[in-house]
């Protein structure tokens, strides 16, 4: 599943719920929490609701960010999202202030009596852990590994700035340690792992920057807070022409090396090991030229 | 120079011995900050005349008198390319005693050069006039750019007013309108305003639909195989056309393509775009905004042309046909490709052609942008209440979730498909957009002819009813 | 979501739900006493939409739909449409049925 922008979009604003899937983004983020106003939730709901049911999002995934565990709305959100008056419903829901994995465990425990309820496989929505708190950083690893529901660990700079007491950059120093401390946990959990947005609509330049200093640290894909911001970030993390190439290159020989019933090969000289291998095809997954059976990588 | 100067308006409007019935000429260089053609209109009221016919190249919500002198019996019928706000309530009303002849840019000067509209007196808004008598639409407070949509009505108007606000006293940077073509020229307070006349700045848009489809547009012209070294380019000056103007430059730079030229109703981004060279020149016949005002005047690869060069069929050659693209709206389209750019879903007339159908015929893919949908409105429809643009000369619509490609042109279809772009049959664009939307009850149609639409070669194309 | 369907009834307090923004309706509900109604009439609908000819008749019989669905009468339902699509309309027809019902919907 390819998640290079994750783009938020407000949950009671109809006119961007109807435009979302056709901005370009892996995923849609349709937002219950900071989207939207306190005395709006009830209508923010049930709006998600019916674009659930309504949107083609073809391919999008369709992510739904409700209200923390703290709030008294987020039960009803579960229960709207999963509900047979949603159609399809939401895929995946992205948990906010997720700090621990009873977090997660509470939420997980309320998506399978939704699901059973609407008649859907249990399991079937996924999770996405926010983590935005000091402990939600600390607790990386062990919220990425509590439930077989979650499938990404989602980095939120904003609230962790605030609760760090740092101050937010553009270049963003204050957040290196959780950057790195989040895509480690991640990729040891055999999970996604998302980099927070970039908040500044009209500086494109330096979103280009943090775009990419996210990809190079190992990031996924990227949160996305304004449709201005998919071109970019989509381009990022899409692998160049350059690298396509030596993707494909790597693959030839490979094939070439299995047929010949050679286990060690070289390309241009240097020896190819599983990992040159596996990093190979992972770009070619992402550049969408990945015939999964011929190429035996299987989701992780 | 001298002995051509009349005191007062008054006195220049006796000197072209206006009677009633009679056809009088004004250009819509002045757009929404035109003085000159109510001023006129009222002293033919206070002069007594009768069922005078209006040729306006175009009139804006300003123009209100209009609609007063034809409710008076002042004035009996229009001849225009565009109209909005008051006048066009007034047209629906049937406050003009004959229906409104609507012509395209092309079409208006293609008619007045072959006598078709015969023009009585052509008053000429005149933003500078120097000591010879010649016009300039480049200085003065009311400076307007190009006055190119006023030449053919110099050339054949058998008397020509000029009416200005502002004499030099040396020769202009541009000369528009020859001093032999001016019969009478005469001094007013003021013949615009010019917050009316140029628009200030435009900008790209920053609706995320708009740049959606912007973007689609650009992609478009680059997977037909356009984006190549001699590249002839037009867009409107709305802020989506912009957007994919915006696009179509950056695949330019990063392609190192060098365009020929630019044209049109001109912005300061097509300005931009010509001092950083990606295209040779502009021909220009109308300026939107004021960087196109002063690129008029100073830049000689800038060039005033007349909206017979622009895109009459009666010259041999006119400048539309050597588009490559151009970007254009729609109201409406339907599954023949016809495009209504006149009325509204209500049959309320909004717009007209204006170099609409010109530039579409000319352009070797006329391309139409518009959203799938506009408020539940689906941008595709059955039949389009007023056919404006003939689909033989329509080559793609472009909308947020991808093109529809006409059928007469199917390897258009393919090179688009080969690029990666989403192609759909136009039908079932109109699918979606119901299954989004629900069908909507088409708004009944009158029983009284209030316009004809004639096509850039003169004839009538559709009758707008009211 | 769960909504124990109530059985015919009156609604309790006016509510509002929705906005003036584009594609979205505003979405208004007021208490009829039973001498305000004409003969027969149980719900009143009162549609102002920007495609009023185009979908005037679809917007008042999906207020009439939400409303039966919930079993309301002694109704007036005012829309202000601004080209909401039915899915937003219904959305915002039902936030405000039970906005005026005065319960605690979150639970």
């Amino acid at each position: 599943m390819k998640r290079r922008t994750m783009l938020f979009v407000p949950g009671n604003n109809p006119g961007m719920l109807i435009s979302g899937p056709v901005l370009g983004a892996d995923a849609l983020i349709f937002d219950l929490e900071d989207a939207v106003a306190e005395a709006e939730k009830d209508a923010a709901r049930l709006l998600v609701r019916n674009a659930l049911k309504t949107l083609e999002c073809g391919a999008t995934e369709r992510v739904v960010r409700i209200n923390g565990v703290d709030t008294p709305h987020w039960r009803a959100d579960v229960a709207a999202i999963v509900a047979k008056e949603a159609g399809a419903g939401a895929g995946t829901v992205l948990l906010p202030k997720c700090s621990t994995p009873a977090d997660v465990a509470l939420v997980a425990e309320a998506l399978s009596a939704e699901e059973k309820r609407a008649g859907r496989a249990d399991g079937e929505v996924r999770l996405l852990a926010l983590l935005e708190s000091a402990l939600g950083i600390e607790n990386a690893f062990a919220v990425a590994t509590c439930s077989p529901r979650v499938s990404g660990l989602f980095l939120g700079a904003e609230d962790l700035s605030a609760d760090l007491g740092a101050q937010r950059t553009l270049t963003g120093e204050e957040i290196a340690y959780a950057r790195g401390r989040v895509v480690v946990a991640a990729k040891a959990a055999r999970v996604d792992a998302i980099d927070t947005p970039f908040t500044v609509v009209d500086d494109l330049e330096n979103l280009e920057r943090d775009a990419q200093l996210g990809r190079r640290m190992g990031f996924d894909g990227k949160a996305v807070i304004s449709p201005q911001h998919v071109r970019i970030v989509n381009r990022v993390y899409s692998p160049s022409d350059k690298e396509i190439a030596w993707a494909e290159k790597i693959r030839a020989a490979m094939q070439r090396a299995t047929a010949e019933g050679k286990g060690a090969f070289s390309v241009d000289g240097s020896m190819v090991d599983g990992p040159i291998v596996k990093r190979a095809l992972r770009i070619l997954q992402t550049a969408g030229r990945l015939n999964q059976e011929a190429d035996g990588l299987r989701e992780e | 120079m001298r002995e051509k100067t009349a005191a007062t308006l008054r006195q220049a409007m006796e000197a072209a011995h206006l009677e009633d019935g009679m056809t009088i000429s004004f250009h819509h260089h002045l757009r929404n900050g035109d003085f000159v053609l109510d001023m006129v209109l009222r002293e033919a009221e206070a002069m007594g005349l009768k069922g005078l016919r209006v040729a306006a190249s175009s009139v804006f919500p300003c123009h209100g008198r209009l609609a007063r002198a034809a409710e008076r019996g002042v004035v009996a019928g229009l001849d225009t390319n565009y109209m909005s706000g008051p006048v066009a309530a007034a047209v629906a009303r049937g406050a003009f005693a004959e229906p409104v002849r609507f012509r395209t840019h092309g079409g208006r000067p293609r008619a007045i050069d072959a006598g078709e509209l015969h023009i009585d007196a052509a008053f000429i808004a005149a933003p500078a006039v120097d000591p010879l008598g010649n016009l300039s639409g480049v200085e003065g407070p009311s400076a307007c750019g190009s006055l190119g949509y006023a030449m053919a009505d110099a050339a054949h108007a058998d008397t020509v007013i000029a009416v200005t606000d502002h004499f030099l006293d040396h020769s202009p940077e541009r000369i528009s309108i020859d001093h032999g073509q001016v019969d009478v020229v005469v001094k007013v307070d003021r013949i615009g305003d010019p917050a009316g006349i140029v628009s200030g700045t435009t900008k790209v848009t920053r609706d995320p639909v708009g740049l959606v489809i912007a973007e689609y547009a650009a992609r478009a012209i680059e997977a037909a195989g356009l984006l190549r070294d001699g590249f002839c380019f037009q867009t409107g000056a709305g802020g989506a056309s912009l957007a994919a103007a915006s696009f179509v430059r950056e695949r330019m730079r990063e392609q190192g393509v060098r365009g020929r030229f630019l044209l049109g109703g001109i912005t300061g981004y097509f300005v931009d775009m010509l001092e950083e060279g990606l295209f040779e020149d502009i021909y220009d016949v109308q300026c939107f905004d004021l960087a196109a005002v002063r690129s008029i005047r100073e830049n000689a690869h800038h060039h005033e042309i007349s909206a017979s060069d622009y895109a009459s069929v009666g010259r041999k050659r006119c400048y539309v046909d050597d588009l490559g693209a151009v970007l254009l709206g729609a109201t409406e389209i339907d599954l023949d490709f016809n495009v209504n750019v006149h009325t509204d879903s209500n049959g309320v007339i909004i717009g007209g052609s204006g170099g609409h159908s010109d530039a579409a015929a000319g352009a070797e893919m006329a391309i139409i942008v518009a959203p799938l949908l506009r408020a539940r409105l689906p941008i595709v429809v059955d039949r389009v209440r007023t056919v404006s643009t003939p689909g033989r000369t329509v080559d793609a619509l472009v909308t947020e979730y991808g093109a529809a490609v006409n059928p007469a042109r199917p390897e258009l279809a393919q090179r688009l498909r080969d690029f990666g772009l989403p192609v759909f049959e136009i039908a079932e664009l109109r699918r979606k957009a119901l299954a989004m939307a629900g069908e909507p009850v088409r708004a009944p149609q009158g029983e009284r002819e209030v316009a004809v639409v004639e096509y850039r070669d003169g004839t009538i194309i559709d009758r707008i009813m009211a | 979501m769960r909504i124990a369907k109530p059985t015919v009834q009156p609604i309790v307090k006016p509510s509002m739900a929705g906005s003036l923004e584009s594609n979205d309706c505003l979405v208004s509900l007021h208490p009829l006493a039973k001498e305000e109604l004409r003969e027969g009439e149980e719900v009143r609908v009162e549609v102002d939409s920007i495609v009023q000819i185009q979908f005037g008749a679809q917007i008042e019989a999906t207020a009439r739909d939400v409303l039966a669905r919930f079993g309301l009468t002694r109704v007036l339902v005012r829309i202000q449409d601004k080209g909401a699509l039915d899915c937003t309309l219904r959305a915002r027809l039902e936030a405000a049925v039970l906005r005026a019902g005065g319960d605690d919907h979150e639970a």
